[in-house]
């Protein structure tokens, strides 16, 4: 019998990456400053997003270095995403530095993927952001070197630059000023969704076959996980800490099973959902032959758990927790639409079962 | 105090030194482990002269595994959990040098098993109430009372047991801890038959046993401090490998699945995948757990584990009655047996079922293990304790 081939520790590096990501975050993006960014127009926090990608360099984690990128791996990159999961941070780091960036990086694309890991462009790939990965439905058609047709709910189309486009058995980068993009009122509105649609855009072919495309995705999915690891974690930081003050019947009200147990059972599955989610980053770092079983688990286990932290965390907040100007509410909605985003839970459970030979009734 | 703490090449070293002396072929099992016991090679942590080296405790998988690959005997660990586990880090850390001695090696062997009287069947989840008796009669006390959920206690050679020393004091205060000789007159060991029929459970009822005041652990009084020490110990002791994928319980639900069509509903097809989701969670988890404790990080990750573990055993076996349908309805066999071991996969669906239902109350219910997290890894206020400064003899019961 041998030891599982992950590490699923972190390492020096990561620690020190997180701290700096987390300073950065903690005077660029408290949660006040994210809630009054969903009220403007807006589609992301540009200033915060130039601190992050450019001068933290995390855009280009996972780029070679002669790339134009760090030349670390997505093990690093899970790392960020564990802290932007924290603060719900309103920046296209999931949607151009992961999922664009490995659909590039497996594409074998130079030119744009070295401007994406510098943090000077913004791509993001033209799907709904529901998509599981492996089910990328065929809405837009080539024609004479143009795109034609539709896609809806493409989280961070109005951030984007350039829009990355499944379509002919391959993928096209268009410009994003010459596809028809409307903002979305979106369920999580610290990352956005648009809809976008093509009447003979000029695109240039980046990928041929469905590869980029499928491997962007499930990267993507192995990704989210950690920002859900990273949400579930903040939920659980801000309601203990809320429960220790809040005084009812003369106790704190973490002071009655009727929470605390509650609060156990959290961070247990908080507990699992790290180790879950370290295993799902090892597995795409290494581009393992296990990737697609650690990737589903990951999102099948990772979305409950986020989920249920958040909506913990409203309830144990009581009234104030169902306030608009509490940040109870950017976590619920960031939590939910992660659990549908790139696959619900059942989604991933249904593709373990074709990966795992436990098939349908 | 020797000189530095010895590392894995000193250890290498000196293994490979006493397996050149001591042909594991050739020799009797237990020539062979007292010889290792005394080459300071059973447990490398302890201090030189009671069986280890005073090595960091990490060490030891490595040490394990070239003996294993040597084909030496083991000391059954299985069979000998008590003892290592609990017994012995509490003899370590409260014993007299004369009590580590006489005690350890045999314990280590297997020769003389160990057995705990802790739980009474008015002291449970709160131990410290017990009312089990020790007075003093000279250089010897007295002792009677009830103890409940001994496992081995018809094997065993010693048991460590706490008991109450002065009703008059609070009860946390008035507790006292010793070694009991399990053949000692008075002792007497009932099976306890449980839910699935079998007995690894014992009563103990103590009658007028009397233990020397030699066998005592800790002061007099200090039994609550020492029965903290054996109770931390309960779970830290966990295995070298990450177990394989689909092991356990899930590994028969999932090969029923595979193998069973006809019982196949979209309903339980779902149940199934969540199963094995939160399983292989917990896999991951437990591997983790691994890697942090190899790598000298230990984290409270581990109080999490049980719980889940627990939880996820009682889900995973009522869904394999209930896939199995109408042969989930039959039973393997009610006869009263004795295990030595609890196998969860070599018996009955049904066995399966009712056994994990143990899983949330022994060593600690989950109940408990919440407050515990609740409350030391979390910081959450602790319980209002109304029993605290009342004389034991006082409390409702």
């Amino acid at each position: 019998m041998t030891e599982l081939a992950s590490d699923l520790l972190y390492s020096e590096i990561e620690n020190d990456l997180r701290a700096s990501v987390r300073e950065v975050l903690d005077d660029k993006a408290p949660w006040t400053s994210v809630l009054a960014g969903i009220e403007k127009d807006e589609p992301y926090d540009a200033g915060l997003w130039r601190t992050v990608a450019a001068q933290l360099g995390c855009a280009g984690l996972p780029v070679p270095e002669d790339l134009g990128g760090a030349g670390a791996t997505w093990r690093e990159t899970a790392v960020v995403m564990e802290e932007l999961g924290r603060f719900a941070a309103p920046v296209p780091f999931l949607t151009s530095s992961v999922v664009a960036t490995a659909a590039l990086l497996t594409a074998g694309e130079r030119e744009l993927l070295a401007r994406l890991a510098a943090g000077e462009r913004i791509a993001v790939l033209a799907v709904p952001f529901s998509t599981v990965p492996g089910a990328v439905a065929d809405t837009v058609r080539v024609a004479d070197g143009t795109l034609i047709g539709e896609v809806t709910s493409v989280a961070d189309g109005m951030a984007a630059d350039v829009l990355l486009v499944p379509a002919g058995g391959g993928l096209y980068a268009v410009d994003a000023a010459d596809a028809r993009r409307t903002a979305v009122t979106s369920l999580d509105m610290t990352r956005r969704l648009a809809d976008v649609a093509f009447s003979g855009a000029p695109a240039t072919r980046v990928a041929e076959g469905g590869d980029a495309v499928r491997r962007a995705l499930l990267t993507g999915a192995a990704m989210l996980a950690s920002e859900q690891l990273g949400l579930a974690e903040r939920c659980l930081d801000d309601t203990v800490a809320y429960v220790k003050t809040r005084y009812q019947f003369g106790r704190p009200v973490g002071s009655y099973q009727g929470l605390k147990h509650r609060l156990a059972d959290l961070w247990t599955s908080i507990t699992q959902a790290r180790a879950v989610a370290r295993h799902a980053a090892s597995c795409v770092a290494a581009d393992d032959a296990d990737t697609p079983i650690a990737v589903a688990v990951a999102q099948a286990h990772c979305s409950a758990v986020a989920l249920k932290a958040a909506e913990e965390c409203v309830q144990m907040h009581g009234g104030i927790g169902f306030t608009w100007e509490h940040a109870a509410h950017l976590y619920l909605k960031r939590a939910k639409a992660d659990a549908i985003g790139l696959g619900t839970p059942d989604l991933h459970r249904a593709a373990l079962a074709a990966l795992v030979d436990l098939p349908p009734a | 105090m020797s000189t530095a703490q010895p590392d894995t090449d000193e250890l290498s070293r000196r293994v490979g030194g006493f397996l050149a002396a001591h042909d594991p072929s050739a020799m009797e099992p237990l020539e062979f482990l007292r010889a290792r016991f005394d080459a300071g090679l059973a447990w490398v942590h302890y201090p030189e002269g009671l069986g280890g080296l005073g090595a960091p405790r990490h060490l030891q998988a490595a040490v394990d595994r070239r003996f294993a690959k040597a084909g030496a005997p083991t000391n059954r660990p299985e069979r000998i959990g008590i003892g290592l586990g609990m017994a012995a880090p509490t003899i370590l850390a409260f014993g007299t040098e004369e009590q580590k001695r006489r005690f350890l090696r045999p314990l280590w062997t297997g020769e003389e098993p160990w057995c705990q009287l802790f739980s009474e069947p008015g002291a449970g989840s709160d131990l410290a109430a017990l009312a089990t008796r020790a007075v003093r009669d000279g250089d010897a006390w007295t002792v009677s009372g009830q103890k409940v959920w001994t496992s081995m206690a018809h094997e065993a050679r010693w048991a460590i047991l706490v008991t109450r020393t002065d009703p008059d004091v609070p009860k946390h205060r008035g507790m006292t801890y010793f070694v009991c000789d399990m053949t000692a007159p008075g002792v007497e060991v009932r099976p306890l038959r449980q839910i699935t029929g079998e007995a690894e459970f014992n009563e103990v009822f103590l009658t007028d046993v009397r233990i020397p005041d030699e066998h005592r652990l800790g002061d007099v009084g200090q039994g609550w401090r020492v029965s903290t020490t054996t109770l931390m110990n309960e779970r830290v002791a966990i295995g070298g490998n990450a177990a394989p994928r689909e092991s356990g319980m899930i590994g028969v639900v999932a090969a029923l699945w595979r193998d069973r069509p006809e019982l196949r509903t979209p309903g339980l097809h779902d149940a199934v995948l969540r199963a094995w989701v939160e399983t292989e969670a917990a896999r991951l988890t437990g591997a983790r757990l691994r890697q942090q404790l190899t790598a000298g990080q230990p984290g409270p990750e581990g109080s999490g584990a049980k719980l889940a573990f627990a939880k996820l055993n009682q889900e995973v076996s009522g869904l394999e009655l209930e896939l199995l349908g109408e042969d989930g309805l039959r039973y393997d066999d009610w006869t009263m047996r004795r295990p030595t071991e609890v196998d969860f996969t070599r018996r009955s669906p049904g066995y399966r079922y009712l056994r994990a239902k143990g899983n949330s109350i022994e060593g600690g219910t989950s109940e408990i293990l919440r407050n515990i997290i609740a409350e030391r890894v979390l910081g959450l206020p602790g319980e209002i304790r109304v029993d605290k400064d009342v004389p034991w003899k006082d409390l409702p019961r």
